[in-house]
């Protein structure tokens, strides 16, 4: 092992690491902090910004430290006046065109950017000059970009291309002029976005921030002639006290059910719940096309940042996509109809509010197909950051609140419903319900570990009654391609297909607080949410969506069975193809 | 398809029909008017002389007289330039309507006196080698150019065209021929001065299924043309060229990139391209030896950054023209992710001459560090603008006094600026530095592709830092901060200075930046910007201060500072500037010493020009 790692000295410190490390790497190894702005580790390594250019004795000019590997013998200065001089001046540079807004910015406080004006003790900034000025495009429901405050780092344009292969940003137009723009500089609501978000995860200032509709919600609560429900997704619980100071992965279900009912919710629910509900539609939906051996592969319909990706890419596959509403849509409008008939609250004055870790659940919520009889099932829709902010702004102490759980008589969900916020979770939750009934009686194997874990596609086949059904499970948008693209030429070998359009599933969502580079580079931020949420299931006593009670309930009294009438009208909804470009 | 005896056949014939071209005393009866048809002469109507040329020829059937088009003679401050030959009458401004006389005088075994070019000295110029502009240049790039018609591949044959392809297929391994270009000393004429046997030979020893040679041809220094014209005169030598680079490294397909803006270069590739593939230079199996190499041609949208070869790379597999990092190197990871050898055409044009003539003869031209010719796009002050090719070590002052034959008008020679907007500025106290890679560099300028802008003393050097300024920042493709946003601030600074708003301070704060910017910057292109800052902050800081501090530009560029006065002691109360002022701000009557009214002026400077006693400045 030591004959394969390289030494090199950084700062007068010996350095061993294996070779392909980067300088910067190797410098961190062993306490040294070389600045970034631009890096994004495996996504984004370009060395643009210059803020982490470092010295190599022997090589002219500087060199850039994320994406430069360590070689035998290389002697390398971080610290040098030359090196602190020229990286001083690309920050002023940078400050010089961007728009200070730091006391109005929601990224205030989780700025990469702001967090080097620390670290360079910024106090006042030497150049000025000409800053560009860009309208803010804020006509999508999902997402805001505010180029004013872009630096240029072109994380978004990686995560966009690389991540997701879609694309939708890129960089127009040359020198001071350049910017990161969209086909036709139009809005990303007309474009081939998907509104998955993850531009936003990666920004590190507030150039790019969901469309906030907190203020709505705040509306609503204070109008005493308003009944508000709130339902919240499984991956919010889990990194919603990340804001708060908690570690990540750290499962805050009790203070925020607390701290919703404290903000006036009149119902505040689990969206787990509604997962359930999806479960037993799908695993229906399911069996019967696998039955009758129709629309094979079927593929999950939770993500809607997928679905909008499917709509605009493969139109001429969407029969293939089940026609389940996403388990919050789902959820909408069980309580606008069976919970309002239940308590006699008329549905026009419930006003259903979703915390979701994604942006494009907004959209989603805004989807002409997502209503019944004209009510909309979902009136808003809250990211976990969104709610965090909500959370500070009415005043609650989120950190010393007490726990509390859900309300009834939904409130209690399966551990499968919990899983649903990860990648390979809703295929296992589904499997659990789908296996029972294939099998008509419970099955006592719970955990499909081959679904569970990193990998962009992950693949596994069962034995059910001696038939084998082949299962796939893709999170990232240039996963779903792949699998996509086998469907279309005819050679997808899957029965059931779930797709996620954020890597790694609703844990590292679009609507997640947002994690620095440099967190991202050395935790998996993934793992440890999406424990979290294996943990909830390990721990759940019911943890199959057919045998939680309150399904039970409402099936057994209201819906009678999957993909009755009723459900078909209140739980499942059509796709239709849409142009890539809407101009 | 032809075989090497059937070219050599094309070779030793035409040879001989086409010696009047290159000796004077050449006993053929026909006799040649060569037209320039490059882009300068071109635009003053050179197209139309070859048409009336051969109209008069035509109708009146004379025989043994032919016009041929041919690429740049050089000296182009004296376009559309026509020469006869063999006897090398040298023809300047020559128009449309000149051409009866040109033909009569030739038919009457005479010439044309009036349009007989004029020496600096003033003496008429009998013969093309009695130009002085000609005495010290080394034709070895443009060997070519001006002798052969482009657009004929046997013209080109005739003068060993295609015979250094020959030896080299024939003779030669492409160790052989990778050691005769590096023990030759050749290094890139892009600018940089990368010893070009060292590229093959990094490019030569990766594995790979596929490598590529790519021609750079994107030229892009303001006011340089040297690829231009060599594209344009002489294209087979680059093709030529870039056959001999593939076979060296083992790569077979070659791409040259070349910018729109120019047609006619691109005209003739396309034309060369299309005749070496008839006569199977280009192909499989060329020669019979095996050998497999063809080109394509890819065009630019002329932007500047697309001239650094990464950035070209990227511009030539269709993307955005923005540089990668480098390492890895294109030689290792070049096109399409495979190693590629990037030459800069000026680089190429040397190559078959290094091949036929051998490493020894071509690296006794030149320095000790660098071998060879350089050719340079003569301009600005200066009387014979124009592209001149020079050993490596003459003089700068060699080249503007002895070849470009001085400054025009009277003035001084201020500075010259080599290697456009990433070079500097050279003033007169190193007029009689050697010029080669090291020097300029040890000057604060720079090679360069070989841009050189000679400047009186009437050009405002903070003026020029801000020219050059505007186009980096303009021509700036955005990828890296300091080169995005610091030249814009650069370049902020210096209007201020230049509109009498900036301070010492501003001074100090342009040279950290700039300083910085060099450093910081991720391609030559950022690394350079700050060049002609630094240079002229280096050599001309009193200008700086005077425009800072005291808020006065003395060369009446910058307009906002200039204070345009009447000396009293000189005035002798004529009156002419009074008449010639466009706004009557010239104030005083009959024998009163004249006024300017500050607050009327325009500084436009008439009345400099028009005062006889050089009272007015």
């Amino acid at each position: 092992m030591e004959e394969n790692l390289i030494t090199l000295t950084i700062d007068g410190i010996e350095v061993k690491a294996p070779k392909g490390t980067t300088v910067l790497e190797a410098a961190r190894k062993v306490g040294i902090d070389i600045p970034t702005l631009c890096f994004l580790k495996e996504i984004n390594e370009v060395g643009d910004c210059r803020i982490c250019i470092v010295e190599i004795e022997g090589r002219r000019g500087f060199a850039t430290s994320c994406v430069q590997t360590i070689e035998e013998g290389m002697v390398v200065h971080t610290n040098t006046k030359e090196v602190q001089d020229a990286r001083r001046t690309v920050l002023d540079l940078i400050l010089s065109n961007h728009v200070k807004e730091c006391l109005t910015c929601s990224r205030s406080g989780n700025c990469e950017l702001q967090n080097l004006c620390e670290k360079f003790n910024i106090q006042t900034i030497e150049y000025e000059g000409e800053m560009t000025k860009h309208e803010i495009d804020d006509k999508s429901p999902s997402i805001v970009r505010d180029f004013n405050k872009c630096i240029l780092c072109r994380r978004c344009v990686s995560t966009c291309k690389k991540v997701q292969e879609i694309g939708a940003i890129d960089c127009t137009g040359r020198g001071f002029e350049s910017c990161v723009s969209t086909t036709y500089d139009n809005s990303l609501n007309e474009v081939d976005c998907t509104f998955c978000g993850q531009c936003i995860e990666s920004c590190p200032t507030g150039a790019l921030h969901e469309k906030e509709n907190i203020n709505d919600v705040i509306l609503k609560l204070k109008d005493p002639d308003v009944y508000t429900v709130v339902q919240t997704a499984p991956a919010v619980r889990v990194a919603l006290g990340e804001e708060f100071g908690f570690p990540i992965g750290t499962n805050v279900k009790g203070k925020m059910v607390t701290s919703l009912r404290r903000l006036g919710f009149d119902k505040v629910f689990d969206t787990n719940t509604g997962a359930d509900f999806t479960i037993m539609e799908e695993a229906n939906e399911f069996v019967e096309r696998f039955t009758k051996n129709e629309c094979l592969p079927m593929i999950t319909s939770c993500s809607p940042g997928w679905v909008r990706f499917a709509e605009k890419n493969y139109g001429d596959l969407l029969n293939h996509l089940s026609s389940c509403k996403s388990p919050h849509q789902m959820f909408g409008a069980v309580i606008k109809s069976y919970f309002a008939e239940k308590y006699g609250i008329d549905k026009n004055k419930i006003c259903v509010v979703s915390i979701m870790p994604c942006v494009a659940k907004k959209y989603e919520a805004t989807r002409p197909e997502m209503e019944v009889d004209g009510v909309r099932d979902v009136d808003y829709v809250l990211t976990t950051r969104e709610l965090a902010r909500l959370i500070k702004q009415e005043n609650i102490d989120f950190n010393t609140l007490e726990d509390s759980n859900f309300d009834d008589p939904m409130g209690e969900a399966s551990g499968a419903g919990a899983i649903f916020g990860t990648t390979g979770g809703v295929m296992e939750a589904a499997i659990r319900t789908a296996v029972d009934t294939l099998e008509n009686k419970s099955i006592d194997r719970l955990e499909y570990h081959e679904v569970r874990g990193e990998k962009g596609i992950k693949e596994t086949s069962l034995n059910i009654n001696g038939t084998e059904i082949r299962i796939a499970v893709a999170s990232g948008l240039a996963n779903a391609r792949k699998l996509m693209d086998q469907i279309r030429r005819g050679e997808s070998p899957y029965h059931f297909i779930e797709i996620m359009a954020c890597p790694g599933g609703c844990v590292t969502g679009g609507g997640q607080p947002i994690k620095s580079s440099k967190i991202r580079a050395e935790v998996d931020v993934r793992k440890l949410r999406a424990d979290a949420l294996y943990d909830i299931d390990e721990k759940s006593t019911v943890r199959k969506s057919h045998e939680n009670p309150a399904i039970k309930e409402i099936y057994g009294s209201y819906l009678q069975k999957p993909g009755s009438e009723l459900a078909e009208k209140l739980l499942h909804t059509h796709y239709t193809p849409k142009e890539k470009y809407e101009i | 398809m032809k075989t090497i005896e059937e070219i050599e056949k094309i070779r030793s014939e035409k040879r001989q029909e086409l010696d009047l071209r290159v000796n004077v005393n050449s006993s053929s009866i026909e006799r040649h008017i060569l037209v320039c048809h490059g882009t300068g002469c071109t635009s003053s109507k050179s197209p139309k002389i070859i048409e009336n040329l051969r109209r008069i020829i035509e109708e009146r059937n004379i025989p043994n007289i032919r016009v041929i088009q041919t690429g740049c003679f050089g000296l182009c401050a004296k376009g559309p330039i026509v020469i006869i030959r063999p006897e090398e009458t040298f023809y300047a401004h020559v128009k449309p309507e000149d051409c009866e006389d040109i033909i009569n005088s030739m038919c009457d075994g005479t010439r044309v006196e009036r349009l007989l070019c004029k020496d600096i000295d003033g003496t008429i110029v009998q013969k093309l080698d009695e130009l002085s502009f000609y005495k010290k240049q080394k034709r070895i790039a443009l060997k070519n150019c001006g002798i052969i018609d482009p657009e004929n591949i046997d013209e080109y044959i005739a003068f060993d065209g295609y015979k250094a392809l020959e030896k080299v297929l024939t003779s030669m391994s492409p160790d052989d021929v990778i050691n005769v270009i590096s023990a030759s000393g050749l290094r890139g004429r892009g600018g940089a001065g990368f010893p070009t046997g060292k590229k093959w030979t990094f490019c030569k020893n990766e594995v790979a299924d596929q490598k590529y040679i790519v021609c750079n041809a994107d030229e892009g220094d303001p006011g340089a043309f040297m690829d231009r014209s060599i594209l344009e005169g002489d294209p087979h030598s680059v093709l030529e060229a870039m056959s001999i680079a593939g076979y060296a490294i083992g790569a077979n397909q070659g791409y040259i990139y070349v910018r729109a803006e120019y047609p006619i270069a691109v005209q003739r590739l396309k034309i060369a391209i299309k005749q070496a593939r008839e006569y199977g230079l280009l192909g499989d199996n060329i020669f019979g030896t095996g050998h497999k190499f063809d080109i394509e041609i890819r065009l630019g949208a002329g932007a500047f950054v697309c001239g650094e070869e990464t950035a070209l790379l990227e511009s030539v597999e269709g993307k955005r023209g923005q540089p990668r990092l480098k390492p890895p190197y294109p030689a290792s990871k070049g096109l399409f992710g495979k190693p590629t050898v990037i030459n800069n055409v000026e680089t190429l044009a040397n190559i078959t001459k290094i091949i036929l003539n051998g490493a020894e003869w071509y690296s006794s031209i030149g320095t000790e560090t660098s071998k060879g010719t350089k050719v340079f796009a003569l301009g600005g002050n200066v009387n014979n603008v124009g592209l001149v090719e020079v050993p490596m070590g003459t003089t700068l002052r060699e080249i503007v006094f002895d070849i470009g034959g001085g400054i025009p008008n009277g003035r001084e020679f201020k500075a010259a600026q080599t290697g456009g907007p990433s070079g500097g500025c050279i003033p007169a106290e190193h007029l009689d530095t050697p010029i080669d890679y090291e020097s300029l560099a040890a000057i604060g300028s720079m090679m360069g592709s070989g841009g050189l802008i000679v400047m009186d003393d009437t050009k405002c050097m903070v003026n020029l830092a801000k020219f050059y300024l505007e186009f980096t920042v303009k021509e700036s493709c955005g990828k890296c901060t300091p080169c995005r946003i610091g030249t814009k601030r650069m370049l902020e600074i210096l209007e201020k200075l230049c509109n009498g708003k900036g301070t010492e301070y501003d001074i100090y704060k342009l040279e950290k930046l700039a300083i910085n910017i060099k450093k910081a910057s991720v391609c030559g292109l950022g690394q350079s910007a700050p060049n002609p800052v630094l240079s002229t902050l280096n050599y001309f800081r009193e200008e700086y201060l005077k425009h800072a501090v005291d808020k006065v530009c003395d060369t009446h560029e910058c307009k906002a500072i200039t204070k345009i006065t009447i000396d009293e002691e000189k005035c002798r109360s004529c009156g002419l500037c009074q008449k010639a002022c466009p706004v009557s701000a010239i104030e005083g009557e009959a024998r009163d010493k004249r006024k300017i009214n500050q607050d009327k002026c325009i500084k436009c400077g008439t009345c400099i020009a028009t005062c006889p006693f050089k009272a007015i400045g």
